[in-house]
């Protein structure tokens, strides 16, 4: 009979840690808290660079999950250590056994409303950029009303010490520029800015889509912080920023504001790193054994981590790491 | 404007103000500039609520003027706060309420500084001792006087003989509330509210009757700045802040304007008459301006004190159009009489803004 093998987490990444784990022999048993697979890709619209649509993704995903014992609304109880292995009590009164463990429990976005400057949740015409995917899959989104001045605000909850996170979100950039391009072609008339600390491109064909979005649609990007949003008697936006480039601080009246709130550790990865004594950093992501040579593995024998549970990460990035963490355990299991 | 997402912000911004038994210390600004204000707010506290405010007449200045102008090092203005503390330490107080919103902002600023740094407060307690031989303690709670207000608006509201509302067409009257920016922005969880969209003064407006006007420029400095002001070739840069808070409230054409601050009442109601005087633009209807209260002033207005008493007529901007509006009875001989009656000089008519 087939090794069982735990992933707590099913997004991307846990889902492709059990499809290969499955491909290795094994019976991977994926728990996720929530009441169907996918995680945040569920969430998003379209993916950078190329504008891939994210439910394709997650349709080739999820495709082929034989061999895999999924359960949704998974409620991890509690997580016992022997030197047999793990023992995983699921909310709905499950157990499983395994000799290893692979956590992959993602992140969650930065709870906008935070920045309490820029008005979120205040003020109608401030949106997220995961209310921004969600208006391009459904085209249904009251705040936004054909917007003829459109602003994109950069590193919101990220790179800010104020908000108590001090690491960038690494996606948010390329996002940034993606939805600025999309809501360009949605809205041909309006004129859009992004407005930024510094621009983080750094992966394959993303400096394209940096240029294209200047080139092919005219998105003005702005180097400087906004520092407050308040509303006129018109219901229009009325923000105040800099241009640190020109020197010079600006106001400007907006229809439509878009946060790009970052990357934060996943709500149970707090509860994790206490019930299985695993280290988190400073910025609250689980610390891997070795962030160079073993990033999927913890101190801890027998247990493994995956995708954003150790930091932000683009999708390529969470995927490979789950292949490569597929591996780990085999490996591990062999010996 | 989401009006539950500013309640979601005010419930996360709640602060502790105890009930009773305060030690109370002036402002050395608003006692020249609106002195009725803070004998409005002893006698709500004591006459009206029966409250127990301490106040002793050998309290000084907290130093937040000279410390803001750097003409005073921290550690000087650090001692002059101990010896505050200390008049409480030995009047047998522990909470500690002040008048003044530069005080406020100081207070939490040194004790914070003390919370981190304690060295820093036997350091403070030494020079105390060395200058005065005084020791103290330091206050259990803090507050801004206008947070005591707050807190007792809803028994305020109970003794009301007048509400914020237009009585000719039953409409809440439009308040744009300002609050002093050494208030909650360097420590917004000290202030109710916290900094970005505080609740004192809106508590009170709504409880009271109004409707609070968000404008786009209600975070800005009223003009005063300190050194906008005190350095007197910068006095420019203290109008043109006025000038452009008025021009951003001007759309939501605002009844009257309430503060929690010594100077903000002072420059949003004398830069009014200038910028008229300037430009020939006023921002009242008819010609007149903006009316500008303190906090104590919309108290003792609402609880039916004689405008004369509460002192709204040492303000340049007319008052009586306001006091029209909500019913206010009021006797304008009196407006300039003094104690006992007697006649005070009036004060010349300005060119281009009314005044009555």
């Amino acid at each position: 009979m087939a090794e069982n093998v735990v992933v707590i987490g099913g997004g991307p990444c846990g889902i492709e840690v059990s499809r290969n784990l499955r491909d290795m022999g094994y019976t991977p048993i994926l728990l996720e808290k929530q009441s169907e697979l996918g995680g945040h890709l569920r969430e998003w619209d379209r993916l950078f660079p190329e504008g891939v649509e994210a439910r394709k993704v997650l349709k080739e995903l999820t495709s082929d999950m034989r061999g895999v014992k999924w359960f949704t609304d998974a409620e991890i109880e509690s997580i016992d250590k022997s030197r047999k292995g793990y023992t995983v009590k699921v909310a709905s009164g499950m157990t499983f056994e395994s000799k290893v463990l692979v956590l992959t429990t993602g992140f969650k976005l930065f709870p906008a409303e935070k920045k309490e400057e820029y008005g979120y949740n205040i003020y109608e015409r401030v949106i997220t950029n995961a209310d921004l995917e969600h208006y391009f899959s459904t085209h249904k989104d009251s705040r936004v009303q054909n917007p003829k001045n459109i602003g994109f605000v950069h590193c919101v909850g990220s790179r800010d010490e104020k908000a108590c996170n001090r690491q960038c979100s690494k996606v948010c950039c390329a996002t940034a520029v993606k939805q600025a391009s999309e809501i360009k072609e949605l809205f041909p008339d309006a004129t859009v800015y992004c407005f930024y600390m510094d621009l983080r491109m750094f992966g394959r064909s993303y400096e394209d889509m940096y240029l294209n979005a200047q080139r092919k649609y005219g998105v003005r990007f702005v180097r400087g912080r906004v520092s407050e949003v308040s509303e006129d008697i018109d219901g229009k936006l009325f923000i105040k920023a800099e241009d640190t480039l020109l020197g010079k601080p600006l106001k400007m009246k907006l229809d439509l504001l878009v946060l790009m709130t970052g990357i934060l550790p996943g709500d149970s990865t707090r509860q994790f790193s206490e019930m299985l004594k695993v280290d988190t950093g400073e910025d609250g992501f689980f610390t891997p054994k070795d962030t160079i040579l073993e990033p999927c593995r913890s101190k801890e024998n027998g247990l493994f981590m995956a995708g954003t549970c150790t930091g932000p990460k683009t999708l390529p990035e969470t995927l490979s790491e789950a292949r490569a963490t597929a591996l780990q355990v085999h490996k591990y299991l062999s010996k | 404007m989401i009006y539950k997402g500013k309640q979601k912000i005010w419930a996360d911004y709640q602060k502790e103000i105890p009930d009773d038994h305060w030690f109370y210390v002036r402002s050395c600004i608003r006692q020249n500039f609106f002195p009725a204000s803070e004998v409005t707010m002893l006698k709500i506290f004591r006459e009206m609520l029966g409250k127990d405010v301490y106040e002793t007449p050998h309290h000084t200045t907290c130093g937040g003027i000279a410390y803001h102008n750097e003409c005073i090092p921290q550690e000087t203005q650090m001692a002059i706060i101990a010896r505050q503390f200390a008049l409480m330490t030995e009047a047998g107080y522990e909470n500690y309420t002040c008048s003044c919103i530069t005080s406020f902002g100081l207070y939490c600023e040194t004790m914070e500084t003390w919370r981190e740094m304690p060295e820093v407060l036997e350091r403070t307690r030494e020079n105390l001792w060395k200058a005065c031989r005084r020791e103290f303690e330091v206050p259990k709670y803090i507050a801004h006087t206008s947070d005591l207000v707050f807190k007792f608006r809803n028994e305020i509201a109970d003794m009301a003989k007048y509400k914020l509302v237009n009585k000719d067409t039953g409409e809440p009257l439009k308040v744009v509330e300002h609050i002093g920016c050494h208030y909650a922005k360097m420590f917004p969880s000290k202030g109710v509210g916290g900094a970005e969209y505080p609740y004192v003064l809106v508590g009170m407006a709504e409880k009271w009757g109004g409707n609070v006007i968000d404008y786009p420029e209600r975070r800005h400095c009223c003009g005063f700045g300190f050194r906008q002001y005190l350095v007197k070739a910068n006095r420019g840069y203290s109008v043109s802040n006025t000038h452009k808070k008025f021009e951003s409230m001007e759309p939501f054409h605002p009844d009257f304007i309430v503060t929690n601050c010594p100077g903000c009442p002072y420059f949003l109601d004398r830069w009014q008459y200038v910028i008229a005087e300037q430009t020939g633009k006023t921002y009242g209807g008819n010609g007149y301006g903006i009316p500008v209260l303190t906090y104590e002033e919309m108290a003792g207005l609402v609880l039916g004190l004689d405008p004369w008493d509460i002192g709204m007529q040492t303000h340049q901007i007319a008052v009586e159009p306001l006091l029209d509006k909500i019913g206010v009875e009021y006797d304008e001989s009196k407006k300039y009489a003094g104690t006992g009656g007697k006649p005070l000089p009036e004060p010349e008519f300005p060119m281009n803004i009314r005044c009555c």
